[in-house]
């Protein structure tokens, strides 16, 4: 061998290294949470940060490579490579791409059901006043398709659509021909309890390729308790709705969520057992919304200590994992949302845990009489006469006026987490967002405090509570957190015989 | 198996690339690229001979008549491992290297014997001399490859440091082999330059990917490994730049006492900053070129970095990362990581240990390199029918490869 090899050191660093951008945070257990916009993030033992800034990370020590592949530090061995912490911030951000893609139609604000937490439904026979009118519809479709994005997806929303079926009907039938048209490619789901729902209704979500989603409370005592009706049936019209559902569209298309009340709260395994009895893999220990105007009504019933939340969650998620290193198949989906920016390069793409929010960038209401909204929770307020989310109007607005606007802008500005103080600076960031929304009903205003933040408070638990899990390197509670986020089976992201 | 072969050459002036007929062509016009190999060549047949390229024959005494004939000739070499369709290289020093087997699936352009880099453990050590004529020669390789292959390699030295040399080799495989899958090997260094990139998947050749090595989470490790500063930012460069334009990607790890200690951390890397490459290599080391002068800070036995091993397989698998496992005999592989396991390396140079006679999962393992008759693993030992497989369980049906 003519050629010469150089040692190691040849090809090291020198000099006192640089650093990135990061955030970091003391966890319990005499750690430190690293982490960047980027993605990238591990836990280090108490003190190190201190000696990243001191510049006393030795080029020898085995956490100098990992801070710099993490692109924590850098030195004079590499080029700083922001193309890279560049491309996979924008991966992480993906979900914006293409612009608003969720839009929601109230066809109708009538329902047979009077849901504890209900802000908007109507017990009323008048199909003029609460229906979404045709010509409403069609400027409401009109604005949808001049989203920029090539993929779509229209929720029908109540009230009960189903009571305003022929509208649903029209809706649906104008929105496929204009996407032809606007070379849209449209998804749509159709948000029902399926206490009223016929064979008719369903030949047609099966004909049309119309998804699914119920409300499932729990066991009967929990749901009748939360979603009274008359005959104080909802449960086993629920239950029977969702059989026959499945019988037309099958059991893939079939979706149920579930809000947690005062009582959900002391049942988190007779509620886990419930989804597993009627068959479903998923669940959503989702906690209530702290606003709408049944919550004045019903506070008592309603309302709770976001602690109390916490330890109903927890007791959930200790109860699923059982489940899962049992071998019965059941995904957390508030874990599996959080787990996907902690595990992943990739987004979550649910809109109300990313920065910005997704309230009217990711998802829009148009309420039955042709008011918008950004997100839900903004026309829920709006029945609470607070009308600060209302983004304009279909009959006086263009696409252009009522994404281009003060409110939407404003959204933005104290939705981007990145830039509010409080979260700025705060090592859990990258894991969820801002929720002005939630901040303007609570707090009186969008950014809000977060100290005192229900949102961060109840969040940044779960996501600690989350990152000790991941910190435990169990290989099977990995492999189920894993198979969580990939939507596959245990089987399938395990390798050899064990699983 | 034999690549190449020396004989005694008479008139061959210049390197003479033809594909061999062992049988006399009927047709004279199809004669023009055809080699005859034959173990005799009778005077009587002279006349018969016009239009060949060039002759082989094994003969130790051809006649006066026929090297006086002016026909280029090679006698005295081996020709038995010739097959009408392969493609040789005739050169004036009486080599005859096969250069492609229709019946193999290991065929490969040799691009070059340069590279930019100098890998501590590599297999095919560089040389910085000009062989540019390669890149007519191999045109012509192409041109000839019939029946067309199924899978082909591009190897070197470092493919793109002939530029334009290169992408005319890509067109002319785009153009007459359509059907061939096409894999280039390269450190893909040179993509970082966009204009590079730009021209290359401008080619839109129909099936090529490009096998890109990574042997470490940071640039000092990996430029140590590769001996070359720079080389670890512009192949991340490279990657990058060929995944805007969604390219079939690679990535290539050679596994050995420099890599090991930091594979879970690779592996992290590659998952969270190449996410979009379409197939993770974990190879074994091949005890060849630079590699037995450098073996004392290479050399782990596979079967001690079985674990490192699991783990990182495990890592990508669980996240959706197609990974497999080259260059590694079952007997050494942890049980859990058969299923991983290719057999994966070059016909011709592919052994079976004495051993192994007798093992009862020969078929199913991919066996090793021939240069590890001089160093191997030193847990090789047989599946015994009776013994072996029900102690370790049953054998996973997706190996293949």
């Amino acid at each position: 061998m003519t050629r010469k090899f150089l040692p190691p050191n040849a090809y090291s660093g020198s000099g006192p290294y640089q650093l990135f951008p990061f955030r970091f945070m003391v966890l319990e257990g005499d750690r430190e949470l690293i982490t960047t916009d980027w993605g990238d993030w591990l836990i280090v033992e108490r003190g190190t940060v201190q000696r990243i800034v001191g510049r006393q990370i030795d080029l020898t020590d085995p956490i100098y490579p990992t801070l710099r592949a993490k692109q924590i530090l850098r030195d004079t061995s590499s080029s700083p490579l922001l193309d890279i912490a560049a491309a996979k911030l924008r991966t992480k951000k993906s979900f914006l791409n293409g612009f608003t893609k969720l839009h929601m139609f109230v066809v109708t604000l009538r329902c047979e059901h009077s849901c504890l937490y209900c802000q908007v439904s109507r017990q009323t026979e008048d199909k003029v006043r609460f229906d979404m009118s045709a010509q409403t519809a069609d400027r409401a479709l009109d604005i949808m398709m001049s989203s920029p994005s090539s993929s779509l997806k229209l929720e029908f929303q109540g009230g009960e659509p189903f009571l305003a079926f022929d509208r649903m009907r029209y809706i649906l039938r104008q929105a496929k021909s204009l996407a032809v048209e606007r070379r849209k490619d449209i998804d749509f789901v159709v948000a029902t309890n399926l206490s009223v729902v016929t064979d008719e209704h369903l030949r047609w979500c099966r004909d049309e390729g119309v998804k699914i989603s119920t409300s499932l409370d729990g066991p009967a005592f929990i749901h009748n308790a939360n979603r009274p009706r008359s005959g104080g049936d909802s449960y086993e019209r629920t239950i029977r709705g969702i059989a026959k559902a499945r019988e037309y569209v099958g059991q893939e298309n079939v979706a149920a969520l579930m809000t947690t009340t005062k009582l959900s709260l002391q049942h988190p395994v007779e509620l886990i057992d419930e989804y597993l009895a009627q068959g479903f893999r998923s669940i959503f220990l989702r906690p209530i919304s702290p606003y709408g105007f049944a919550l004045r009504v019903r506070r008592d019933l309603t309302q709770y200590p976001i602690s109390e939340f916490i330890d109903f969650y927890k007791r959930g998620l200790a109860y699923i994992l059982q489940l899962n290193r049992q071998g019965i198949q059941m995904t957390e989906i508030y874990a599996k949302i959080i787990l996907t920016k902690i595990l992943t390069p990739f987004p979550a793409y649910y809109v109300d845990l990313e920065s910005p929010a997704g309230a009217a960038v990711s998802a829009v209401v148009y309420n039955y009489d042709g008011d918008v909204y950004a997100a839900d929770e903004g026309r829920m307020l709006a029945e609470m006469r607070d009308h600060t989310f209302r983004m304009g109007n279909v009959h006086r607005d263009q696409f252009r006026s009522l994404f281009g606007n003060e409110t939407v802008a404003g959204l933005l500005a104290s939705g981007t987490a990145e830039a509010l103080h409080g979260c700025s600076s705060c090592a859990v960031q990258p894991f969820y967002g801002a929720d002005p929304i939630f901040h303007h009903a609570t707090q009186g205003d969008p950014v809000g405090n977060r100290p005192l933040s229900g949102f961060c408070g109840r969040n940044m638990t779960i996501i600690k509570h989350l990152l000790d899990l991941v910190a435990l390197k169990d290989p099977v509670t990995e492999t189920i957190l894993l198979a969580w986020v990939r939507d596959k089976s245990l089987r399938e992201v395990s390798i050899g015989a064990t699983a | 198996m034999k690549l190449a072969v020396r004989g005694i050459s008479q008139h061959v002036l210049r390197r003479i690339v033809a594909r061999v007929a062992t049988t006399p062509a009927t047709d004279p016009s199809g004669r023009v690229e055809l080699v005859y190999a034959a173990p005799s060549i009778q005077d009587d047949e002279l006349a018969s001979l016009d239009g060949y390229r060039a002759l082989l024959t094994s003969d130790p005494h051809p006649s006066k008549r026929l090297l006086a004939h002016g026909i280029p000739i090679i006698h005295s070499t081996a020709i038995d491992h010739l097959k009408s369709g392969d493609v040789v290289v005739l050169a004036s020093d009486g080599t005859v290297r096969t250069v492609y087997r229709p019946d193999s699936g290991s065929n490969f352009l040799f691009a070059t014997d340069r590279c930019n880099s100098n890998c501590l453990m590599c297999s095919q050590p560089p040389k910085d001399i000009d062989d540019s004529f390669r890149v007519e020669e191999n045109l012509e390789v192409i041109r000839l490859m019939t029946p067309a292959p199924t899978y082909l390699g591009i190897t070197g030295g470092e493919p793109t440091l002939l530029g334009e040399g290169l992408f005319r080799q890509i067109e002319a495989l785009r153009d007459n082999l359509p059907n061939t899958r096409v894999h280039m090997l390269t450190n893909g260094r040179r993509f970082a330059w966009h204009q590079f990139t730009d021209r290359f998947v401008e080619i839109s050749h129909p099936a090529i990917s490009l096998g890109i090595p990574l042997y470490a989470d940071n640039a000092s490790h990996h430029d140590y490994v590769v001996q070359a500063p720079g080389a670890f930012d512009q192949t991340i460069l490279g990657l990058y730049s060929l995944a805007r334009y969604n390219q079939d990607i690679e990535i290539r790890v050679v596994l050995h006492a420099l890599t090991i200690g930091r594979l879970r951390e690779l592996s992290e890397f590659l998952y969270r900053n190449l996410p979009f490459v379409n197939h993770v290599a974990l190879m074994g080391l091949e005890i060849t070129g630079y590699t037995p002068h450098n073996i004392k800070m290479l050399w782990i036995d596979p079967a001690a970095y079985q674990a490192e091993l699991e783990d990182a397989t495990g890592f990508l698998h669980s996240r959706g990362m197609n990974v497999s496992i080259y260059n590694h005999q079952l007997c050494v592989l942890k049980p859990t990581l058969w299923s991983f396991a290719r057999k994966s390396i070059s016909d011709w140079k592919n052994i079976y240990l004495e051993e192994c006679a007798v093992c009862s999962l020969r078929n199913r393992c991919g066996g090793l390199f021939k240069s590890a008759e001089t160093r191997h693993s030193e847990h090789i030992k047989p599946f015994l029918m009776t013994s072996g497989v029900s102690e370790r369980g049953p054998i996973g049906t997706s190996a293949g490869g």
